[in-house]
């Protein structure tokens, strides 16, 4: 018998304003203890809300961005339920008219591209957090109030690997979006999934489990498979699947019951009467779409379209935006995009990931770059001397060249030089010699490489390829 | 310089006239609850201290040369609306002990303005009740005849200004909470439109129908209050962001032509002969002082009771969740875990009330019953909010009891809420409306017990009403406020 598994996910996104959804506090992340807050976020007697606009602003960008309807009246509600990390005794969120319904986003998994439907986005607050110490309980508030955005899909997902596409592609478009910063350890941006499984070709839904504390891609895909594995299991041993929360054992990498339904909480959603009906107009949503870069999906397409890029390259390259934006500039400047995208790739994005920092975080614009690869083809230095540059520029901020004669970089492009060295290396190699006289072709690689040593790396690679070739020709026809 | 003729205009003006000082003044009403509080009390915190030293503030900015109505002027503050530095406990043991870091804006105002905060004046539990009898700190009594109860729940502020204690007070009104008891103790009380005046920093009940208003001797004083504290706060969302007319401006008394609504529901069986008799009476009043009496109706006014008890008993669920023990406020002891220090923090610091309402509008939205219970009376409460609105084509305002009785004993309805709630009959639909609606003395009963007349405007016609309570006090020459005139 085979089964069919069914996923949907709900992703909480820490929305990266300034200040906090309700009141002025600071959202920074890892300040001391209880030192962001103030009565509102604290919930104090008498205490009122007031919507900080920009979350509504960055609600309909996401919403923009995933195709969705965007409701021009919606609503906050309160979900009660009590925790001491929630202050008021119930969290504001939206529940009947979300700001955003009814969107899509497209993922693409082996080759095969797939559309997920996102039921809903809405706005809410954050709870703060507990911190379990030598046997108290001690409760820390700077979370609290900080905008989240709930992002609900349908659930048309159908596999781990598909789960965990949606996930990057969403993240993706928060970043791009510049909402989100999509710090998964942080938790800035956490997920929820809900699993099931079915019998091939049945229609309806299994029962569900919702497995909650996912904090890595990696241990989403783990969770996610180890439960439908799990509900197969129990099915075939003629058992039945329970709906219940799951909590995720990283360590185990298993799950385990946290509540049943019988224990599930009834959050009593009614409209918060402290907060007037969201409503803005036509225009201001216009505005917004103005200003929207493009989503990842559409940057893709673009890239690969007008700059002829293989998809692997574009996938790459486009994961941040701002090397996507580099990747463009630079393509602007120097005329041959598949140099540029293998020099980022393997050059760039590898200092990048070694020093963790940003594009953006270095002085190497795309102009110096451009110089950069313009020396290279222009073959003043080799692949070894534009690597070693790179690490300079990307530090200083100074022009390439400058650093050929400071680190003695100059290509060596005379003949006569790579031929002298050419000689030298036939004649300490005499036995290898033979060997390729006497058709062993694969040892030209070898001289090439022996030249290449001698030169420390500076000959003209192209040149010495010609040169060795000739004068291994004029050796095998003596 | 004697405490009954000490209204909020006579006090500004003897201050402007550098025949009294602020000191002066604000020691004789200390005297005065100090005197009268052990009878009545009216207040659950007394400034004794503190209001002297913001009274020489003020006389000290008078010598300056700086003038206001309220530079000086003493006031006294129900216990919910929050006072920095100054005990606000909503008259519960779960806030027994609870001093906000902060002011409401209505006190902000103020305070900026130079007014001196006499005290913190007892209520309800939470304003839950009509009877003032669900204090933690004790019943408040009426001081007409103190075996009765003064009405709720601004039951202390209505007493302070019977009881000569202040010159005025602010109350909230959720129900009915400063209309009613401004009638069971013979003062002029005001609930404002739902929106006209901050709600920051009073300690909510039912958001979407709580206001805070005023409570003084006369109508003039009310607009005086008003105009004060009314207008938009951008830490209130849901204050409306209209301008304030200055109200005591107003008042020319010159109702001729204006079209009176009297709606045949609030007229009931149960009624008291007392009531019937002096409303009456008023509506003559209002008659030969040229205004037209037209009969209307208000076709759902018999919901009001069940509607208002499912909306605010679940918002009250909701925003009494916070009082939780783990922030402020009372923590019950001897805890074993988390779900303990809950249960017995709220078994043991809300009062029955309290608890009752809560489970009542837990109860109400709970899954399962939210359509039928909150959902179906939110449906109804638009239906009486248009009862209003149509009404209001056809007159300018409307004239009713305000309380189907005169203030009954203590202890009389504890025992039956169903009957307690009804003491809310006539003031209720206004909350749901959102309208505004004042209520003022119209005479007395058999028992000498002060009978209220209220008078209903559509949204934000406080000057309207005000305007005709006024034209009213002036034919009778001016209200009897207090038991000791
Ligand atoms: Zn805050």
């Amino acid at each position: 018998m085979s089964y069919e598994a069914v996923i949907g996910l709900e992703v909480h996104a820490q929305l990266l304003t300034d200040s906090k959804i309700f009141c002025n506090c600071s959202t920074k992340f890892g300040s001391n203890p209880n030192s962001q807050v103030c009565p509102i976020c604290l919930g104090m007697p008498g205490v009122l809300p007031k919507l900080n606009k920009r979350v509504v602003e960055f609600a309909v960008m996401l919403g923009l961005a995933t195709n969705c309807r965007i409701n021009k009246s919606s609503l906050f509600a309160r979900k009660n339920y009590f925790y001491p990390d929630l202050p008021k005794g119930y969290q504001i969120s939206q529940y009947e008219l979300p700001i955003c319904e009814n969107g899509y986003i497209i993922i693409k998994v082996k080759g095969e591209e797939k559309r997920i439907g996102i039921t809903r986005i809405h706005m809410e607050e954050d709870a703060g957090k507990l911190i379990h110490e030598g046997g108290a309980s001690l409760v820390d508030l700077n979370r609290t109030g900080t905008p989240l955005l709930e992002i609900v899909s349908e659930p048309d997902l159908r596999t781990a690997e598909e789960a965990v596409a949606y996930l990057k592609e969403l993240r993706q478009i928060l970043l791009y979006l510049g909402i989100c910063d999509g710090n998964m350890e942080e938790g800035s941006f956490r997920c929820d999934a809900n699993v099931s499984v079915r019998k091939a070709g049945e229609t309806r839904f299994g029962t569900k489990a919702e497995l909650k504390n996912i904090n890595s891609f990696r241990f989403i895909q783990r969770a996610i498979e180890y439960e439908i594995e799990r509900q197969i299991d129990l099915i075939e041993s003629g058992g039945r699947v329970v709906q219940e929360t799951r909590l995720f054992d990283s360590s185990k990498g298993i799950t385990i019951s946290m509540r049943g339904k019988e224990e599930a909480h009834d959050y009593r959603y009614f409209p918060d009467p402290d907060l007037m009906p969201v409503s803005f107009d036509e225009g201001f949503v216009e505005e917004i779409k103005a200003k929207l870069p493009e989503i990842p999906y559409d940057k893709r397409r673009r890239f690969i379209n007008e700059y002829n890029l293989p998809e692997y390259d574009v996938e790459i390259i486009t994961t941040d935006r701002d090397i996507a934006d580099f990747f463009e500039e630079t393509a602007r400047l120097f005329n041959n995009p598949k140099t540029i995208s293998n020099f980022i790739m393997t050059e760039i994005l590898k200092e990048l990931n070694e020093k963790k920092i940003g594009i953006r975080d270095t002085k190497i614009t795309a102009s110096l770059l451009a110089k950069l690869l313009t020396l290279l083809n222009e073959n003043k230095i080799n692949t070894n001397g534009a690597r070693a540059i790179l690490p300079k520029v990307m530090e200083s901020g100074r022009d390439p060249e400058s650093f050929i004669e400071e680190l003695g970089l100059a290509q060596i492009s005379n003949e006569d030089e790579i031929l002298k060295m050419i000689d030298e290396v036939l004649k300490e190699n005499q036995k290898e010699l033979q060997e390729y006289l006497s058709g062993k072709d694969k040892l030209f690689a070898f001289f090439v490489g022996q030249v290449m040593k001698k030169s420390r790396g500076k000959a003209n690679p192209k040149l010495l390829n010609e040169l060795i070739k000739k004068r291994l020709d004029e050796l095998a026809s003596k | 310089m004697e405490l009954k003729d000490l209204s909020l205009s006579k006090i500004s003006e003897l201050l402007d006239k550098k025949e009294t000082t602020s000191r002066e003044i604000t020691e004789v009403f200390l005297k005065k609850i100090e005197e009268m509080d052990k009878k009545t009390n009216a207040f659950i915190t007394v400034c004794y201290e503190r209001a002297v030293d913001m009274a020489d503030t003020a006389d000290k900015r008078r010598a300056k040369g700086e003038r206001g109505r309220f530079l000086g002027v003493p006031i006294a503050v129900k216990d919910n609306i929050c006072t920095e530095d100054i005990k606000t406990t909503c008259a519960s043991k779960i806030l027994h002990n609870f001093i906000p870091p902060y002011s409401a804006t209505v006190v902000e105002k103020l305070l900026q303005k130079g007014a001196v905060i006499l005290g913190k004046t007892n209520m309800d539990e939470f304003a839950m009740g009509s009877s003032n009898e669900t204090s933690y700190f004790g019943p408040v009594r009426n001081p007409w005849d103190l075996e009765r109860i003064p009405g709720g729940s601004s039951g202390g502020s209505a007493v302070s200004v019977a009881g000569l204690e202040s010159p005025a007070s602010l109350g909230s009104d959720t129900g009915g909470s400063i209309r009613q008891p401004a009638s069971l103790c013979g003062v002029v009380g005001l609930k404002p439109t739902y929106g006209r005046v901050s709600r920051f920093g009073l300690i909510a009940f039912g958001s979407s129908l709580d206001q805070i208003g005023p409570l003084t001797r006369n109508v003039r004083d009310c607009a005086l209050l008003l105009e004060e504290i009314a207008g938009y706060d951008e830490k209130d969302s849901t204050s409306l962001p209209v301008e304030v007319p200055q109200y005591s401006s107003l008042l020319t008394g010159n109702i001729k032509g204006l079209k009176l609504g009297v709606p045949k529901e609030y007229f009931i069986e149960g009624m008291e002969e007392g009531v019937t008799k002096r409303i009456k009476e008023a509506i003559e009043v209002f008659k030969s002082l040229g205004a037209e009496i037209v009969d209307i109706s208000l076709p759902h006014t018999d919901y009001g009771i069940a509607v208002y008890y499912l909306i605010a008993t679940a918002e009250a669920s909701s925003n009494l969740a916070r009082f939780d023990g783990v922030k402020y406020g009372y923590r019950a002891e001897g805890l074993k875990d988390l779900k303990e220090m809950y249960i017995k923090t709220k078994k043991e610091g809300f009062g029955e009330e309290v608890k009752r309402r809560i489970m009542l509008g837990t109860f109400s939205l709970a899954s399962g019953y939210y359509d039928a219970y909150y959902n179906r009376a939110s449906k109804v409460r638009t239906l009486i909010k248009r009862d209003f609105e149509k009404a209001f084509e056809k007159v300018d305002a409307i004239i009713c009891p305000t309380s189907p009785t005169t203030a009954f004993k203590l202890g009389e309805k504890t025992g039956d809420p169903i009957k307690m709630y009804l003491s809310d009959v006539f003031t209720i639909n206004v909350n749901l409306a959102g309208v505004p609606a004042i209520s003022i003395p119209c005479g007395f009963d058999e028992k000498n017990l002060p009978v209220g007349i209220q008078i209903i405007g559509d949204y934000l016609k406080e000057a309207d009403i005000m305007n005709i309570a006024h034209a009213y006090e002036k034919a009778v020459s001016g209200f009897r406020f207090s038991p000791f005139i």
